[in-house]
């Protein structure tokens, strides 16, 4: 996994090269697969840290920073995810997500609207047939703790009423007590359920603590079939920090090389603000590069987010802040 | 999954330019000599100019102190020592040295600017690491002024009198806080000579002397070229001396003081290994090469400027080095975004290209950072050398400068043999997960200081300093005392 030839190359050396074709390895059994994630190499804390630290230190200007709201803005998933929500709230969300701020034809619309599976046939039918699509959170999310069987129905049952896209979640528990093929399995089955949409595995990245956990969950995930890979649920303590997501970036520019499956990262949870976004995205153009920064391989799940990002994206181009009422409080 | 695309470029979201401005030093056309707490004209009213590396525009005159000169500040560092510093207590001189401290954090980043257009580091760098670490000495030894009883010198050690202190160009603020904190806080008087290269940030230092209203005397600053350091080691009345700087000099120096009454410690060059086992966490330990060579330039005497990569793993790490060093951004230094700046000086870039030449004839493998390159200033591309023998010039001399040597090795035996087949010994760092072997490796490297899983970390609690010829004495920690007590 590790050795490629070495290529003393002067023109194309800042390419990341991934060989053309995808060849997934086949994964037989649980000892091969703790064999192989063995293989892996070990994460630094400390260094992971001080690297993304030292990411977070770049200064976006100008164009550079209009170009890079722009994109945040088209990555987003606007996301409701409260027991408290109703066909009502996901129709304003909806609208919101076509057009964020209606009164500027040239603000792109988010990547997709995120909601329980209850409520997918609603944001199907308000949505129609634009680009946005219909993420939905199934396998009993965000805890996951249902049996398999109740798992593939929620999937299933959200697929039909038409999600575009299923976010799933892994199993904590078999993971942290060593039950890797259970979660390789659950995600190959959520994969099938999901007849071909797109599958984002939410590794909970706050309940697996260590970095070398986050690599090797990210691992089992891209090794089950995963389209991508997501931080968190944002119902825990810990959502996506920059060091974790720089970790499963990294995991994901590796499989890539190895493999060519390109897979995509998702981070979610208390990101906020337009700060925090541009940072992952230096993140991801210093650690992937030019394949991720499109919306279909980084989202940002998030809901508070959008607004921050109209907000600085009009500050760039006035060069005033306006209030926050100017923006609609979905 | 996408069959078609077989490539990610790295970077390609440009950034646009941030820079920092350079009105924020607030440079003055001209600077004088620091001498018993005020700016004073040289004897001989001569004068160099300091320019900007990166663009070779003069930045500010500078006095240059003739041996009259450095006299008439030794003389106030005595005076000074006798009549006030001797008789202030420690509580009274750890107050000076908080207030310093302060008064560095409040001016931080016009100090950045200034130590980032006069050396050519990266404003990142300056305002992120030399600026903080500077005032941080400060704060740690004032902490120490008045528990010297406590220091493990025995009860109540003494000072020493005078110290001479003569700081290089590649951290000049820093050097001058690693060397004036533990002076006073042990309660000597000094003077202190910057680099030729790099004054400015001395001299707005002892404005922030004058802020803090330490006692004339107790610190003089004399600006100039190597007469000047001469005339300093030389000087009767001076009872230490503490130099950081090259081999060749420190040689001289301890030849100068050896015959007399004078105290020395040397802080010198180094040649530093970087030892990577096949089970380094792989991605971290890269950002640790790069750290270690390519930080401020690979201007730093303790830069990791030879690696030693495990055989079984070497292709792998090449590659991933060099794709990581054709992403460092260089050019302008007061860019936010800039990783490498300017080479300091072009004399130095003239080393550079000397020995790096050598690397090539002597039949290393040489890549070369394909970044674009400002057309003024003194400039040098991110480069490695792979294949390199230990009997090449470029494993064997040092190179200050981003220029990284590549070795491998096949057993923990091998790698401790080749680190140590160097006259220098300042710093090695050894990257593995398996605390074990790092141990039993760290127990055998000949240096000073010995990095496990990171390089170039620098905290005032920690001693540091070298072996043979990468000199002696310690600075920073308890032991940094010592170079400045009669013990």
């Amino acid at each position: 996994m590790s050795t490629s030839p070495l290529r003393l190359v002067t023109s194309d050396a800042r390419e990341v090269q991934l060989p053309s074709g995808s060849t997934l390895p086949a994964v037989e059994s649980e000892s091969q697969l703790r064999g192989l994630l063995a293989g892996l190499s070990g994460v630094d804390a400390v260094g992971a840290e001080a690297r993304a630290a030292k990411l977070a230190t770049r200064s976006l200007k100008k164009t550079t920073k209009l170009a890079a709201l722009d994109l945040a803005i088209s990555m987003v998933d606007l996301t409701t995810l409260e027991g408290a929500d109703t066909p009502g709230r996901v129709t304003s969300l909806c609208t919101k997500a076509l057009h964020p701020d209606p009164s500027d034809a040239s603000v792109p619309s988010v990547a997709a609207v995120c909601v329980y599976p209850d409520l997918v046939a609603h944001a199907r039918h308000v949505l129609g047939t634009s680009s946005v699509k219909v993420a939905a959170v199934a396998t009993s999310f965000p805890s996951g703790r249902a049996s398999l069987n109740v798992k593939l129905l929620d999937v299933r049952e959200a697929v039909t009423a038409g999600a575009d896209e299923i976010d799933m979640v892994i199993d904590r528990g078999a993971f942290l007590s060593g039950r890797l093929g259970q979660v390789f399995d659950e995600v190959v089955a959520v994969k099938e359920a999901c007849d071909g949409a797109p599958l984002k595995v939410i590794l909970e990245t706050g309940e697996l603590v260590t970095y070398d956990n986050v690599r090797r969950a990210s691992w089992i995930a891209m090794l089950a079939g995963a389209d991508f890979i997501k931080t968190s649920t944002g119902k825990v303590s810990v959502s996506s920090t920059l060091p974790a997501a720089l970790v499963m970036l990294e995991a994901v520019r590796d499989f890539a090389e190895a493999t060519g499956a390109l897979v995509g990262v998702k981070v979610a949870g208390g990101i906020r603000s337009s700060k925090d976004a541009l940072r992952y995205l230096v993140v991801v153009n210093e650690t992937t590069g030019s394949a991720w920064l499109t919306p279909d391989r980084f989202r940002f799940g998030a809901s508070s987010l959008l607004n921050d990002l109209l907000m600085q994206r009009l500050k760039q181009r006035s060069g005033a802040y306006v209030r926050a009422d100017e923006f609609s409080g979905d | 999954m996408s069959d078609e695309l077989t490539n990610s470029r790295l970077g390609e979201m440009a950034y646009d330019p941030a820079p920092e401005s350079a009105a924020i030093a607030r440079l003055k056309p001209s600077y004088g000599l620091f001498i018993d707490g005020e700016f004073t004209d040289p004897s001989s009213h001569a004068a160099f100019v300091t320019l900007n590396p990166a663009n070779e525009e003069p930045l500010a005159s500078v006095a240059q102190a003739s041996s009259a000169d450095v006299d008439q500040a030794v003389a106030a560092a005595r005076r000074a020592y006798d009549t006030v510093w001797s008789k202030t207590t420690g509580a009274e001189r750890s107050k000076y040295l908080f207030r310093i401290a302060r008064l560095i954090q409040e001016r931080s980043r016009e100090l950045a600017v200034v130590e980032t257009l006069d050396n050519g580091k990266p404003i990142r760098e300056s305002r992120d690491i030399d600026i903080p670490l500077a005032a941080a000495h400060f704060f740690y030894y004032a902490g120490w002024a008045d528990k010297l009883d406590y220091a493990g010198y025995g009860p109540d050690p003494k000072p020493l009198g005078v110290a001479g202190q003569i700081i290089p160009w590649n951290f000049p603020l820093l050097m001058a806080a690693w060397k004036l904190a533990p002076a006073l806080a042990a309660g000597n008087t000094c003077v202190l000579k910057p680099a030729e290269t790099t004054p400015l940030s001395a001299l707005v230092l002892a404005e922030i002397l004058q802020q803090a209203e330490l006692p004339p005397g107790v610190v003089n600053i004399v600006t100039g070229d190597g007469t000047t350091g001469a005339a300093l080691v030389d000087h009767p009345g001076v009872d230490k001396i503490a130099f950081t700087g090259s081999t060749e000099v420190g040689r001289r120096i301890q030849q100068r003081v050896a015959t007399s009454h004078k105290h020395l410690t040397l802080e010198l060059g180094g040649k530093g290994a970087n030892i990577v086992f096949e089970d380094a966490p792989i991605d971290e330990m890269i950002e640790g090469i790069i750290d270690g060579i390519f930080f401020n330039q690979g201007h730093v005497c303790c830069a990791g400027s030879r690696l030693l990569v495990q055989e079984s793993v070497a292709d792998d790490v090449l590659r991933r080095l060099i794709r990581r060093v054709d992403q460092l951004r260089v050019g302008d230094p007061l860019d936010k975004n800039t990783d490498v700046g300017a080479i300091n000086s072009a004399a130095q870039l003239a080393r550079i290209k000397e020995l790096t030449a050598y690397g090539e004839e002597e039949g290393a493998t040489r890549y070369t950072s394909t970044c674009a390159l400002p057309d003024k200033g003194y400039w040098f591309a991110p480069t490695v050398f792979a294949d390199v023998a230990q009997s090449h010039r470029i494993a064997r001399e040092e190179i200050f400068g981003p220029v990284l040597s590549v070795l491998t090795f096949r057993t923990p035996e091998e790698a401790v043999a080749k680190a140590n087949n160097t006259n220098y010994g300042l710093a090695c760092g050894v990257w593995s997960e398996k605390g074990s072997r790092t141990l039993w490796v760290a127990e055998r490297l000949r240096a000073g200081v010995i990095w496990a899983n990171t390089y170039n970390r620098f905290d005032p609690t920690s001693p540091f300093g070298g072996v043979r010829e990468s000199g002696f004495g310690r600075e920073g920690g308890r032991h940094g005392l010592e170079a400045y007590l009669n013990v």
